[in-house]
Order: structure tokens, then sequence, then C-alpha cells
């Protein structure tokens, strides 16, 4: 067993694990974080995507002992203080870009990330940030729907903010 | 689901503390993972140690020598090989070809030198322990049958890495560390025609940079895959192509294209063809249709990935000549 120090959402975690447990079992198993989902375990569907360092990655393919000193950030993240929804989750449920939810984590991650460094995405901007995601219901034009009503209230706020 | 087996990962600081690490029995230089930890899932292979390059200091980054030659770090990650403003100028086949692999996420995981590096590739391999063994296993793994070539005796799984046929166009090597010193490997020398191991290069020694040569005035290049879908998926054919036409006229093209057999293979007479026809002309496009003919003799895919081999055998001129008008338009 290894002990290891990371940064999930902002907290300092220490965890004791077997040397070669993943991100992604560390997240859903001892912190208790089960947002982030295990699909094909193989890096081809993207349902485990979460940000390391602000990177979108799949936590499936990525041992937990290299992720040591950097910032993790899950689904379970996004939420604020209050237990309110981020811009992009609230967006998610508006705009219908949800349908059974298990690649939604993934989905919402990769569009947080977009947003982060791009916050006023084309629709094709969006596609192209999501074409690691799949999603099996075929939801996607909804998906893409909710990615832009995000970047639209993020920056809304933001807008908003400043005027404030 | 898929379980990684029990292993240790050392996450050494320098170049020589991998390389001592490296030394050690059972230890394999892991970058971004994504081509081992599938592997090890799949257990096709059973390291002891995973030696992590990405705390190793000096490995990342892209930058040009005085010489205008481009140095790029092997744990580079794909994205930022793709991204790279020095990159798309200096050699538009590597930006392309690091920009077409796998997704987003991979991108950002994947490094360049684990490209270069990936395993060979064939649909009755990349499975799981127990499809490998309902099947029977075979030369590649636990086995001493080919599927793909009945009787054969020599593994043919593909090269797929989709950097690797625009490295060979650009003249790229690869900065080798080892024990014993640093030497300089010329990528043309890297590749054998063994598809259980491919690579003139021990597990255990470690690349330190991708090295891009300055290229010729009037310099342009393009990398073009087939591929089932937009993203994810591994080349069922790459090819990549250099195209040097200073003041508009071809002095000197080639064509590289992977994903046939276990080396990237050169197409050859492309520029007996192409040298002297000037760019925007009806000779050249002439020329462009003959390179896809000679390139259509040449490449023969086997069943070995994923896709109808007559089907990509049919599509060898037709993403030759794709990528020759994108470099030449
Ligand atoms: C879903 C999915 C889709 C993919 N699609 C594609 C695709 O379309 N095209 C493609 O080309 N690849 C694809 N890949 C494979 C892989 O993601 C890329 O090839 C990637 O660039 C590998 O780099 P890495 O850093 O992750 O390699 P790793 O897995 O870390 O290493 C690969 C090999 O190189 C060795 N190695 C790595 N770095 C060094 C070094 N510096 N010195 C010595 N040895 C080293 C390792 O020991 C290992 O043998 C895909 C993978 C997945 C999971
Ligand atoms: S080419 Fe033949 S020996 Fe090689 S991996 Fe495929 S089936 Fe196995």
């Amino acid at each position: 067993m290894i002990d290891l120090e990371l940064t999930v959402n902002g907290e300092l975690a220490r965890v004791r694990v077997e040397p070669g447990a993943r991100l992604l079992d560390v997240l859903r198993g001892p912190l208790g974080l089960p947002g982030t989902k295990e699909g094909c375990g193989n890096g081809e569907c993207g349902a485990c995507t979460v940000l390391v360092a602000g990177r979108p990655v799949c936590a499936c393919l990525t041992p937990a002992a290299e992720v040591e000193g950097l910032e993790v950030l899950t689904v379970e993240g996004l939420v604020g203080p209050g237990g309110d929804l981020s811009a992009v989750q609230r967006a998610f449920v508006e705009g219908g870009g949800v349908q059974c939810g298990f690649c939604t984590p993934g989905m919402v991650m990769s569009v947080h990330a977009l947003l982060e460094r791009n916050p006023d995405p084309t629709p094709e901007d969006v596609r192209e940030a999501l074409t690691g995601n799949l999603c099996r219901c075929t939801g996607y034009a909804q998906i893409v729907e909710s990615a832009l009503l995000a970047a639209r209230k993020r920056r809304e706020a933001r807008e908003g903010g400043d005027r404030a | 689901m898929l379980r990684l087996p029990q292993l240790q990962v050392a996450r050494p600081r320098t170049v020589e503390e991998a390389l001592a690490l490296l030394g050690g029995e059972g230890a394999l230089p892991f970058a971004g993972g994504t081509d081992l930890l599938p592997n090890l899932k799949h257990r096709l292979l059973a390291p002891q140690t995973l030696v992590s390059l990405a705390g190793v200091e000096g490995l990342s980054g892209v930058s040009v020598d005085p010489g205008g030659a481009l140095v790029i770090g092997a744990t580079t990650r794909l994205h930022e090989v793709a991204e790279h403003p020095e990159v798309r100028a200096r050699a538009p086949a590597l930006a392309m070809a690091a920009g077409l692999v796998a997704s987003p996420q991979i991108r950002r995981m994947g490094t360049l030198g684990g490209n270069v590096l990936l395993d060979t590739r064939c649909r009755y391999v990349n499975q799981s322990a127990f499809w490998r063994k309902s099947l029977g296993h075979c030369l590649k793994k636990d086995g001493a049958v080919c599927h793909v070539v009945p009787g054969g005796q020599k593994c043919v799984a593909a090269a797929s890495n989709d950097t690797a046929p625009a490295l060979l166009t650009l003249g790229a090597s690869l900065t080798v560390a080892t024990a014993a010193g640093t030497r300089e490997v010329p990528l043309e020398s890297l590749w054998k025609p063994d598809g259980v191991y491919n690579r003139r290069l021990a597990p255990n020694e470690l690349v330190t940079a991708i090295r891009v040569p300055a290229q010729a005035a009037g310099h342009r290049g393009a990398y073009l895959k087939l591929r089932p879908r937009e993203s994810f998926d591994f080349p069922l054919l790459g090819v990549a192509v250099r195209v040097d036409a200073a003041g508009g006229v071809v002095q000197s093209a080639d064509v590289v294209v992977v994903a046939l057999q276990a080396v990237p293979r050169r197409v050859t007479g492309a520029s007996d063809e192409l040298a002297g026809k000037a760019l925007g002309t009806q000779e050249l496009e002439a020329a462009i249709v003959a390179v896809g003919a000679r390139a259509h003799q040449q490449c023969r895919p086997l069943p070995n990935v994923p896709g109808d081999p007559d089907y990509r055998r049919e599509m060898v001129p037709v993403f030759v000549r794709r990528a020759l008008r994108a470099a030449a338009g």
C-alpha cells in the first residue's frame, strides 16, 4: 500500500491505496465521490473525465500516484458552497442535456474545461471539445445546446458582476 | 471491469534517477500511459515498476535551436504539439498528425515520445486476456500462430502511431539517454519489421527529445487518416506527405503510409513524379495522381487492424492524393 496526498476539489485528501490504484478508484472509493463514472475503462468513452491541473483527462487511465501534488476537479467540485449547481450543470438540466445521465458528469467536465479556456465558443468549438465524450442515448444536439446555454449564462453573470 | 495488475509507480526527478530505476528488472518508462495502461489492463505486458516521466525535469516543452531545428521534449503532450505555433509553422504535418490522435482527453495525457514508441496493434491482440485465451493466443503474446496470416511465422501487427509517418517525412531523430551516455537515433532506423516488438530500442532506454531538423525553403506538409469515426479511432490508414516547393516549384517530395504492417512504409518515386512541377498547374495534378497510383501498387493493407483490407487498399491512392493536394494547395 502507498500513502498519497491529493488535492481534490480544493481540499487536501490523504489516502492509503494499492500502488497501482487509478485516480478513478480513489475518487469513487476512499474519497466517496461517485460522480465520476467508469464506462469503458479504456479511454474510449470519456465518462470518467476529470480535470487535472485544468486539463480534461480520463481518470480510468491515470494512476493515482501520477496526480500527487496536482489539483483534481471532479463534477462534485463544481457545486457552489451552498449546494447550488454551477452554470454548466444548471444548463444541462434546463437544456435537456441529460437523458440516462451516465455520460453527463464527463460531458459537464469537458464543457467546464472548454468554457474556462474559451468563454465564447462557437457550436463547432463545443462539438470539437466533446469529441472525447460518448453519449449512448444519442442526445448530442441537446448537449451542445446546453453547453452554449451555459456559455451564455456564464458571460451574462460575468457582465452582470462587472456592472455591480 | 478492466483492472490494473499489481505494480509500483516510481517518480524520479532527474534523467539520471530515471535511468537508474529503468536499470532495475521489470521496469518500463511511463509517459502519458495511454498506450501502456490499456495494454496492462489487457495483460499484454507485465512490468513490476512503471517509471513515471511526468516529474522528470527537462523532458517537456518545445524549443527551436539556433540552426532552426525543432526540439520537442519527449513528454510534451500531443495537444501542445498540435497547437504550438512553431510546430505548426515548421512541421505542419506533425501538428496535423498530433491533432488527429484519439480524443481531446487522450491528447492531453499522451505524449509525443509515447506516440513514437507506441506498441503495434492488431485486432487479435488488443483484446482482453480472456478474449485472447478463448481464441488460442498468437505469436505476439503467449501463442505460436498468427490469425492474420495463417501459417505465418512473423507477427504483422501494425504500426499505428499517427505521428510516425509525419516525423519520417521530416527526417526527425530521437535523442536517447542510456547509462552509457546519449545518442541520436534517426527515425529512419528506429523501426524493424517485427510486430511483436518493432523498435530498435531496448524497453528501458529513455527518449529525452524528438528533433525535427530545419526543413528546406518552401516546405509544406500534411497528414490525413482514414478512421471509422472522426474521433477516438486509431488509423485504418495514415498518410503523411512532404512537398518542398521553393519559388512555387516542387523541388522534392516524400510520402509515408502507416497502419499497413509493423513499420511505416515509404512510397518510392514520389519525388521523381513531383519534382519540377509548378504549384497550381495541371502537370502537378497529373503527377499527384501518378503518385497515388504508385502508392496503390506498393501498399497492401493486411487484415491486422479493423476495417476491410480491400477497402483500405482502395483508400490508399485517395488519401495520398488528398494529402498531396492539401500540402500543395
Ligand atoms: C481510446 C484511445 C484512442 C487512441 N487513439 C490513437 C490514435 O488515433 N492514434 C495514435 O497514434 N494513438 C492512439 N492512441 C494511443 C496513445 O494514446 C498515443 O499513441 C499516445 O501518444 C501514447 O503516448 P503516451 O505518452 O500515453 O505513451 P505511454 O503509454 O506512456 O508509453 C507508450 C510506450 O512508449 C514507452 N515510452 C513512453 N515514453 C518514453 C520515453 N520518453 N522513453 C522511452 N520509452 C518511452 C512506454 O514504455 C511504452 O512502451 C489511443 C489510445 C486510446 C486509449
Ligand atoms: S499479426 Fe498475427 S501474431 Fe501479430 S498480433 Fe496479429 S494475430 Fe497476433
